[in-house]
């Protein structure tokens, strides 16, 4: 690794301060500093530090979530097949090279063009501030493709990153400042600029659906049990037997490995703990927080079930938890300690309140199939709220000190 | 009524090069220095010149805006000079000896039987005043506050930190003498806390005139601020003094003798030095003659102090006035790269709080780590890692927050008037950001002092 370091040290001087390619610097070190940990010391206070950075910290949160991008490839390959075929009850396990290399050619640009505008706009972002590229994007970038219906158009999503990228956090001052989750805004973006192209029954499948066909999720054939005409995969339901049809199409075996439709990423509840135990494990991802958005989704399950009357209000409580983006959401997105609670006490509340109210908006409020996205941004505006009593509560209980003394 | 206190949060950070129990015997140095700035926020007024002869005992300088604080000098010779910084800021105060140590000779004195005010006026008039720091501010003790109460620590959990039961053992006498002057200068409590995780030496344990309490936990544990925050927190309006173990002892000389007898014993440690063990010496002694055949290679940082507060000094420079240790580990100049030793490495050779490294799969292992940032400076983006290393119910990064936008009533709100900047070493060791933790901290009680005392 000589070679590389002389070239480094060679190429240092012309964009250090006062050098050709001065104001270059900022993309100079983000390069230089992914190849090496940068020579700097410390000056005085504590003299040795922690080996963690936070490189390291995005990382191991991109590996987590490798088991979710990879099943997510395969299954989108999957329903393309299914859509072509129109068929639902094709072998999910039959031709997997087929569908693993038909999922490749969907979600590889996606990728490529999130992480390509994205890191655009944070490398125009850096020059312009004069510092190098801050890690954050490396996640949101990974994150937002997963997101996704497989159908969404390229340039949607370049549209969407850009907007999340530059409004959600740029303007706030870039990563650790943001107000919003990153990928979140991109898709919430999408959902109310171009709902045609993000909800409905024809964007979860990529390629092209034969007629009659209904490429429809749970999450969606669900809403129908709170309207007039309710229907499963696009077939009417007849009239008490609702939850039979509902949970032989989805069988809870299915939705918790992900062999149902969904956005790329979210359908997997086994990959998304797998990237939990990891988070869990390495200690990047909130337990606090993980537990009580799965626990707060379960209670409000509960509530619905007391209150009854339809298949959707009726719906066994942990079915919500392996449905939709429901695991992805508390492992992925409530998890961002950024936008999330910041106090021990907050996170838990933060995050009982973000699974509730996703169960909340979902089965009640038809317009939006899936409540997960709009819970966690609606946390995530709470969420200094919440600190702000956490905090208060501390100050309070060190002020009665001097007065029980 | 003693206490025992349990703490679960905090960190014991596993150096190699722990100092074997074996002391090296007191040779007079050739120079010694006193730093002012080892005194935060005291303006020194000089009262010698260069070139002066001085004792032992002998004023060297005080307090320009509490004239009655005075600092002596541990030994005798002449004034070789007077170091100054910027703005003409005296840095440090260089003494060359005469290769003995001869004293101001005073009288013995039984503290126990003296007036609150002799006791003070003894300890200000010698220098011994300067030995006593004040919580809130971390400075020097007012000699006109009231403390609530004086709390010593008898261990010291840092790392490589020195064992005062070794250090200590056998100065009964000397530690009893100095309990009992401190004992006059307050109408509270004198606390002594105790490693509660393994036997005290009887300096300790058979102190008398004192509450005795425990505490069982990593470091911070032994941290006089930890022990104030449990056992009795300060207010807003309220002060607490704290007084290292030796100092206590060097206190007790004085009032045993009648000499102002700055002799400590200092572990030398850390992974650079061949043989890391105890050095009995005087307060500000130069390192040159400590550190001599020690050091193992040539690219080092030399701290007086230990890794997490220390001061950097050259090799040839001096002792911190507080210090209890000297400790000597690599420099982390170096590029470091990233499958090898770097982020994405697989990192055994990196100690690290956070579960990111498999280090901490391996129990005991100790590490021989550089002075490398390990990363670069960053925002704030992971929350609940300070937390878990500061033994406080005090929310740490709200407070760092605080005391980096100046907001002096959010300071005064989450507890600045319990905090030290040391308090803090390990937040700032196990912060991703890299920011200066305890720099931001110091920095909002100097605006607290300015503001609101």
């Amino acid at each position: 690794m000589k070679f590389l370091e002389n070239i480094v040290h060679k190429m240092e001087p012309k964009f250090a301060k006062g050098g050709k390619l001065e104001k270059w610097n900022p993309v100079f070190e983000s390069f230089a500093t992914l190849a090496f940990t940068p020579a700097h010391v410390t000056k005085k206070g504590s003299h040795i530090r922690d080996g963690v950075d936070l490189k390291r910290t995005m990382m191991t949160v991109i590996m987590a979530m490798l088991p979710c991008l990879l099943f997510g490839i395969y299954n989108t390959g999957h329903w393309e097949m299914v859509a072509e075929a129109g068929d639902r009850s094709l072998d999910f396990w039959a031709n997997g090279g087929d569908k693993f290399l038909r999922g490749v050619i969907v979600v590889l640009p996606l990728i490529v063009v999130s992480y390509g505008v994205g890191l655009t706009i944070e490398f125009i972002f850096g020059l312009i501030r004069g510092h190098a590229l801050h890690e954050g994007f490396l996640v949101s970038g990974m994150l937002i493709p997963l997101v996704m219906p497989a159908d969404v158009p390229l340039w949607m999503v370049g549209v969407a990153t850009a907007f999340a990228v530059i409004i959600g956090k740029e303007v706030f001052g870039g990563t650790g400042m943001n107000i919003l989750n990153v990928a979140l805004t991109a898709r919430a973006f999408l959902f109310f600029a171009y709902p045609t192209s993000m909800s409905g029954d024809n964007v979860w499948m990529s390629g092209n659906e034969v007629d009659g066909f209904t490429g429809s999720t749970a999450l969606g054939d669900l809403a129908t049990f709170m309207t007039d005409k309710a229907s499963v995969a696009g077939q009417a339901v007849v009239d008490g037997a609702g939850m039979d049809t509902f949970t032989n199409t989805y069988s809870v075996m299915d939705s918790f490995f992900g062999m149902i439709p969904g956005s790329i990423g979210e359908t997997s509840v086994v990959a998304c703990l797998i990237g939990a135990f990891i988070l869990l494990v390495t200690g990047v991802g909130s337990l606090r927080i993980m537990a009580s958005f799965f626990a707060g989704g379960y209670v409000m399950g509960l509530l619905m079930n007391l209150i009854g009357g339809n298949v959707y209000l009726d719906l066994d409580a942990h079915y919500h938890l392996i449905i939709g983006g429901f695991a992805f959401g508390a492992v992925f997105m409530a998890t961002d300690p950024v936008t999330a609670a910041q106090t021990a006490t907050g996170k838990i509340l933060y995050g009982f309140f973000g699974g509730a109210v996703a169960i909340l908006i979902r089965v009640l409020n038809p317009a939006y199939p899936e409540g997960v996205m709009l819970a966690i941004l609606f946390m995530n505006v709470m969420a200094p709220i919440i600190d702000h009593y956490v905090v208060q509560a501390n100050i309070k209980r060190r002020l009665k000190r001097v007065k029980t003394a | 009524m003693s206490k025992t206190v349990k703490l679960r949060k905090g960190l014991d950070i596993r150096l190699v090069g722990v100092a074997n129990k074996v002391k090296t015997e007191l040779k007079v140095p050739k120079t010694i220095s006193i730093k002012p700035t080892d005194f935060h926020g005291m303006t020194p007024k000089m009262v010698v010149k260069e070139g002066e002869q001085v004792k032992a005992g002998s004023t060297i300088f005080y307090n320009k805006y509490n004239e009655s604080v005075k600092c002596s000098s541990p030994v005798s010779g002449k004034v070789e000079a007077v170091v100054r910084g910027a703005k003409r800021r005296i840095m440090e105060i260089v003494i060359s000896t005469d290769g003995e140590i001869q004293y101001e000779e005073g009288t013995p004195l039984d503290a126990a039987t003296m007036s609150a005010e002799d006791v003070k006026e003894k300890m200000l008039a010698s220098g011994l005043w300067m030995y006593i720091k004040q919580r809130p501010l971390d400075v020097v003790a007012d000699p006109n506050n009231e403390p609530k109460a004086i709390f010593v620590s008898a261990f010291d959990s840092s790392p490589l930190a020195p064992d005062f039961d070794y250090v200590l053992h056998g100065n009964n006498e000397e530690f009893q003498a100095g309990l009992n002057a401190l004992a006059k200068l307050t109408k509270g409590k004198v606390h002594l806390s105790l490693n509660g995780k393994a036997p005290a030496d009887s300096t300790f344990t058979g102190a008398k005139g004192v509450q005795i309490n425990k505490f069982i936990g990593k470091h911070p544990a032994g941290n006089v601020g930890t022990q104030m925050h449990h056992l009795d927190p300060i207010n807003k309006g309220e002060f607490a003094w704290s007084v290292n173990a030796q100092d206590v002892a060097i206190i007790g000389r004085y009032f045993l003798t009648g000499k102002y007898d700055a002799r400590k014993t200092i572990a030398v440690t850390g992974s650079e030095i061949k043989d890391p063990h105890y050095f009995e010496v005087v307060s500000g002694t130069n390192l040159t003659e400590v550190l001599e055949g020690q050091i193992t290679s040539d690219n080092v940082r030399v701290i007086s102090g230990n890794v997490l507060t220390g001061d950097k000094v050259a090799q040839d420079g001096h002792l911190g006035f507080y210090h209890n240790q000297v400790t000597v580990i690599p420099e982390g100049n170096q590029l470091k790269f990233v499958l090898t030793k770097g982020w994405m490495s697989p990192g055994f050779d990196k100690f690290s709080n956070s579960r990111l490294f498999p280090t901490f799969l391996l129990g005991k292992k100790r590490f021989r780590l550089d002075t490398n940032l390990n990363g670069e400076e960053r925002a704030f983006v992971v929350t609940g890692e300070l937390e878990k290393v500061f033994p406080f119910d005090i929310l740490p990064m709200q407070l760092v927050k605080a005391a980096i936008t100046d907001d002096i009533d959010g300071m005064e709100n989450l507890g600045i008037y319990e905090v030290a900047p040391e308090d803090f070493a390990l937040c700032e060791y196990v912060c991703t950001t890299k920011i200066d933790i305890q720099d931001k901290i110091r920095q909002g009680l100097d605006l607290i002092g300015e503001e609101c005392m």
